[in-house]
């Protein structure tokens, strides 16, 4: 696997999302639909999905899925993690071949519970253990690399266009109360199975359409807080900024949009509710270096919904549709019209704007 | 007439479809094609389902109706013609237009109308029946933008930073814009009666296309922004 530095590829992207407030199943094939009609969004130099409530049985464990080197690089990786979980299950994930999709890595996962006498001995909790985990993984070991470390959700990336990745990963096996999806077009950085979307850290995922021009200045900021950006790739450091943000800082979604897609200072300042106008002066100050700039749409998958969301100029497109429990999120109409030709309330969220939908599902939300 | 069904084709395959189909096709089942119509001059399209960004993008003469709404880049540096649409737009709708005619039912995204110019008689008009985005009209160096806020939901009838560079042309929004925060460099004021009469044309076509009344909509006050003289940005970098 050729890593970020050792090629470039000079070469816009699709972005789609549903999710079913009363937590009904959504089989994984309906956001590669959506891609369809976007196909000039994409390059096949990426694609990717994310899907939550896709592992009930195992929905206590985390789910690592793992793209391997070779047998010798899952070896090493597994006896690893071997010192720091316990292997609940351990498979190889099942793939199709089609002639769209090459080039692949070994595709693992496994479901694993933290060992309680590591993270006494750690002394951190549950869900810390497992980001410096993944980290150190990612960092440290050759030839291994986690693309996905949530309970009951799971990332499905590669290189091809994403209605051939669907193909490849079987998505028509799964379902799930939401779903993400992305079609690379890679601009800046080289397209390869790690570098697909969506980036994933715990059970944060995030698909993006853009490009993040202050991605150094957001970089430096948040690896000062343990995490390490080892893509070089912009979407990455967006995961770890909603990681830091909504787990470690414990600010809410909105919050944490206004942080990302932060209002000018002339629009907190004519900000009428003198509450509000001094909370975004605040969040904007103490979070000044994580102001995402540059065009973005991404959206956000988490434990029990979707955040989508804009950079605050609205450099790029973003369209919501729902009908009955379903809410769609999309690049472009024509995209939600291809998951359900009847689904109505078709609005363009503004600049900053976070839309936020989540879903009933079994076991609560976290 | 003659009919395509879309659906299976992609933007090429459509696009030689509507130029070999004669003077009037309808498409349906469209599906995000991009590029429809682009550069045509002559001919009358209709769409059924959600043409693709960059509708109708240099339209050289012909006219497009969508019966629906229509995605981003509509008209982009459209020179003639006229784009009709039964819904809403998406972003940067007529952008550097320079000539031609877009009326646009409900609403439109960001950045409507940006870098739109006028040459002698070639005057771009941008009607919007609702509300617009952000940075509407910015850059505007000429033609003519009208929005006229019909919108049901309670945001206002432009976002932020309308106008912004603007240096030629003439807007006008439906309402007095209390509380929308035009540049320095530009003068918003209410409509004397000549501005009335000078943008009843644009309603009365507009109340015609998606049967509307036009008395109705122009009587309520409208505010007219153009620039404050003929080169407002004079001094901003270099004496000219």
């Amino acid at each position: 696997m050729k890593l970020e530095g050792e090629v470039r590829i000079p070469s816009g992207c699709a972005i789609a999302a549903v999710i079913d407030r009363g937590g009904g199943r959504i089989p994984g094939t309906l956001t590669a639909e959506a891609m369809r009609p976007m196909r000039e969004r994409s390059n096949g130099l990426g694609g990717g999905f994310a899907g939550y409530g896709i592992y009930p049985e195992y929905r206590d464990f985390y789910a690592l899925h793992f793209f391997f080197d070779d047998r010798t690089a899952r070896k090493d990786c597994e006896a690893f993690l071997k010192e720091r979980f316990e292997i609940v299950k351990s498979e190889l994930i099942p793939t199709r071949k089609i002639p769209t999709v090459t080039d692949e890595p070994v595709i693992w996962r496994y479901f694993v519970d933290p060992l309680k006498s590591v993270l006494a001995a750690e002394q951190v909790d549950e869900r810390e253990f497992v980001v410096r985990t993944v980290m150190k993984i990612n960092t440290e070991r050759r030839g291994g690399y986690v693309f996905s470390s949530g309970k009951n959700m799971g990332a499905f990336k590669a290189v091809g266009y994403p209605e051939d990745v669907a193909e490849f990963y079987r998505l028509e096996e799964y379902a799930g109360y939401a779903w993400c999806a992305h079609g690379r077009y890679p601009t800046n950085t080289p397209g390869w199975w790690g570098g697909a979307h969506p980036f994933t850290l715990l059970d944060w995922s995030v698909v993006h359409n853009g490009e993040i021009s202050s991605y150094d200045a957001n970089r430096r900021w948040i690896e000062m807080f343990g995490y390490k950006c080892t893509l070089q790739t912009d979407t990455e450091v967006i995961t770890y900024i909603m990681d830091y943000l909504l787990r470690r800082q414990g600010l809410t979604l909105e919050e944490a949009a206004s942080v990302v897609a932060a209002p000018f200072w002339s629009s907190i300042e004519s900000e009428a509710d003198p509450g509000k106008r001094e909370k975004l002066n605040y969040l904007r100050t103490v979070f000044a270096s994580l102001l995402v700039t540059g065009p973005f749409s991404i959206i956000l998958g988490f434990d029990g919904g979707l955040m989508a969301l804009n950079d605050r100029l609205k450099l790029r497109s973003m369209v919501v549709g729902e009908r009955g429990s379903r809410v769609y999120i999309a690049s472009e109409e024509a995209a939600i019209c291809a998951m359900d030709p009847e689904a109505g309330n078709i609005r363009y969220p503004a600049g900053g704007e976070p839309v936020i939908v989540t879903a009933k599902t079994e076991g609560g939300n976290r | 007439m003659t009919t395509l069904y879309a659906r299976e084709l992609d933007h090429r395959a459509l696009n030689e479809a509507i130029r070999g189909a004669g003077e009037s096709v309808r498409i349906t089942g469209c599906a995000g094609q991009r590029f429809i119509g682009a550069g045509m001059s002559g001919a009358r399209i209709e769409i059924r389902g959600i043409p693709g960004n960059a509708l109708g993008a240099y339209l050289n003469g012909a006219e497009i109706t969508v019966e629906g709404n229509a995605q981003d880049a509509v008209g982009d540096t459209m020179n003639g013609g006229r784009i009709v649409v039964r819904g809403s737009i998406g972003d940067a709708a007529g952008y550097a237009m320079r000539g031609g005619e877009i009326f646009v039912r409900d609403n439109a995204g960001y950045r409507a109308g940006i870098h739109m110019k006028e040459y002698k008689e070639k005057i771009p008009v941008l009607v919007i029946g609702g509300r617009a985005g952000s940075f509407l009209g910015e850059y505007q160096a000429g033609g003519v933008i009208v929005v006229l806020g019909l919108h049901e939901d309670s945001r206002r009838i432009v976002g932020e930073f309308p106008c912004t560079g603007m240096h030629g042309g003439r807007m006008f929004l439906r309402g007095t814009c209390e509380g929308i925060a035009f540049p320095p460099q530009v003068t918003a004021r209410a409509a004397s009666r000549e501005d009335t009469e000078a943008v009843r044309p644009y309603v009365e076509t507009y109340a015609a296309l998606f049967g509307k009344d036009a008395r109705a909509i122009l009587d309520a006050p409208f505010t007219v922004v153009t620039p404050d003289n003929a080169n407002p940005y004079r001094r901003m970098y270099v004496e000219n």
